[in-house]
């Protein structure tokens, strides 16, 4: 009962992972791309990092 | 962020400089048979890492791992008490440094006493003829007979009566500190501007750009010029206690206010009671009769939307709650790891982590008040927002 929880977590975190990890290189490539846009793509990115970042610690509560 | 070329020379230097203290931490001058040949040594061993996390000298490696698992525990929870170090574990009497605070039962009458009668949990508390003492797995009071008998059940949950507990608690008591300390800087802020032809001075000269970043950064693009400025004293509140909370918790006073769930709550609560009793009509029809949605649609979106505005809060919540416990435990278990290393590279290679890390919770506290505050806006936003619906669909 135990173990399919933790790694049905652990499986969501990886997934938020990889989640968090686009935003950040698709900001990094808009950031490079519009320089001047920085502020709003960083807001933008950290508002859908900190959306996705909410399910993984759902997940990690759940397990 | 932006590091500049100086901050990050004095951050190197810094960490050089205290490469050498880890050095102390090391076990084997942490091991039973040193501190029976010095103990004095280990004494002040003991008490110089106690501001962030004592290492218990003791010979059995399991007792170790144990007594820092309840350290990080009891770090974690809230307490009746402000619990600084102690230290003379091995010398046989252990000398707790602290200050107690109230406590204040309802019990069938009242009763007001100071900690300090429970003796950091070892003793038995008498009020007008009653007896209290603190359970040892979650720290909260218990009713007790003069003797301090404790029943538990069979999952180990201690069985005994929970008197109504409005105590001072260290975290009652830092809320209520920052409270005083947002009060007075920002009322200090305030008037410096009438007395000083609108110039900010002293502390508000720090404070004044970050008050106008939550402004323009944070309230106006997300609620909009038209409706920002009844929703700016909760921002404002909202983003200096949530980081000013946070920060308290890096400091060693080891409290963990926004790491507690009933705070994150209570802050998530506000922002849904706000949401909900400023909203206009367009946000209920939104939720309610989503326009533009075909009829079979409009009713399965219905319970949905509804439900969303419960998830929206809810959400904030766990994320500051889970963000800052999460912080704490690795810090700590970072720290603990310090005293653990068997290896020499060991015990510098975790302090220098620990110290990474801790540089890095001083850019989480900030992040987190500010996604706080951001998505507390957002959801405002929502709620105010006045669709003119031919443009906002197309």
């Amino acid at each position: 009962m135990e173990i399919p929880r933790i790694i049905g977590a652990g499986l969501v975190v990886i997934g938020a992972g990889i989640g968090i990890g686009r935003i950040g290189g698709s900001a990094m490539d808009a950031i490079a791309r519009q320089p001047e846009a920085t502020g709003k793509i960083q807001t933008a990115m950290l508002i859908a990092a900190a959306l996705i970042e909410g399910i993984g610690f759902a997940a990690i509560f759940a397990a | 962020m932006v590091f500049s070329k100086k901050p990050l020379l004095f951050i190197i230097a810094t960490l050089t400089a205290c490469l050498s203290f880890s050095g102390f931490a090391h076990p084997v001058q942490d091991s039973v048979a040193t501190a029976a040949a010095h103990p004095h040594e280990a004494t002040a061993h003991a008490a110089a890492g106690a501001g962030h996390a004592e290492a218990p000298v003791l010979s059995e490696a399991d007792q170790k791992e144990a007594e820092r698992k309840e350290f990080i525990k009891h770090h974690l929870l809230d307490s009746h008490d402000f619990h600084l170090f102690s230290y003379g574990k091995d010398s046989g009497h252990e000398t707790h440094v602290g200050f107690p605070l109230p406590v204040i039962l309802w019990d069938n009458g009242l009763h007001v006493f100071m900690s300090s009668r429970f003796d950091h949990g070892h003793a038995v508390a008498e009020s007008n003829g009653n007896y209290y003492m603190i359970g040892h797995h979650d720290g909260k009071i218990y009713k007790t007979d003069a003797a301090g008998t404790v029943t538990h059940d069979e999952k180990g949950h201690t069985t005994n009566e929970k008197p109504l507990d409005l105590s001072i608690t260290k975290n009652v008591a830092m809320i209520v500190i920052v409270g005083l300390l947002m009060f007075l800087l920002f009322a200090g802020l305030g008037k410096s501007y009438k007395k000083n032809g609108s110039i900010a001075k002293g502390a508000g000269r720090f404070f004044e750009p970050l008050v106008l970043y939550v402004r323009d950064e944070i309230a106006i693009p997300n609620i909009g010029e038209k409706h920002y400025r009844k929703y700016m004293s909760f921002l404002l509140t909202i983003f200096f206690f949530v980081w000013f909370m946070n920060m308290f918790g890096l400091t060693p006073l080891g409290i963990n206010v926004t790491g507690n769930i009933a705070i994150t709550a209570a802050l998530a609560i506000l922002a849904y009671l706000i949401t909900t009793f400023t909203a206009k009509k367009d946000y209920w029809t939104h939720i309610f009769w989503m326009p533009g949605v075909p009829v079979p649609m409009k009713i399965i979106l219905a319970p949905i939307e509804l439900l969303g505005t419960i998830i929206k809060p809810f959400s904030l919540m766990i994320r500051l709650y889970a963000n800052m416990i999460a912080g704490h435990v690795v810090l700590m278990s970072l720290v603990a790891l310090m005293y653990k290393a068997d290896h020499a590279l060991g015990s510098p290679l975790a302090f220098l982590l620990a110290f990474v890390l801790t540089i890095l919770e001083v850019l989480v506290a900030l992040l987190q008040a500010y996604i706080f505050t951001m998505l507390a806006a957002l959801y405002f936003g929502s709620a105010v927002e006045e669709h003119h619906h031919e443009e906002a669909h197309h």
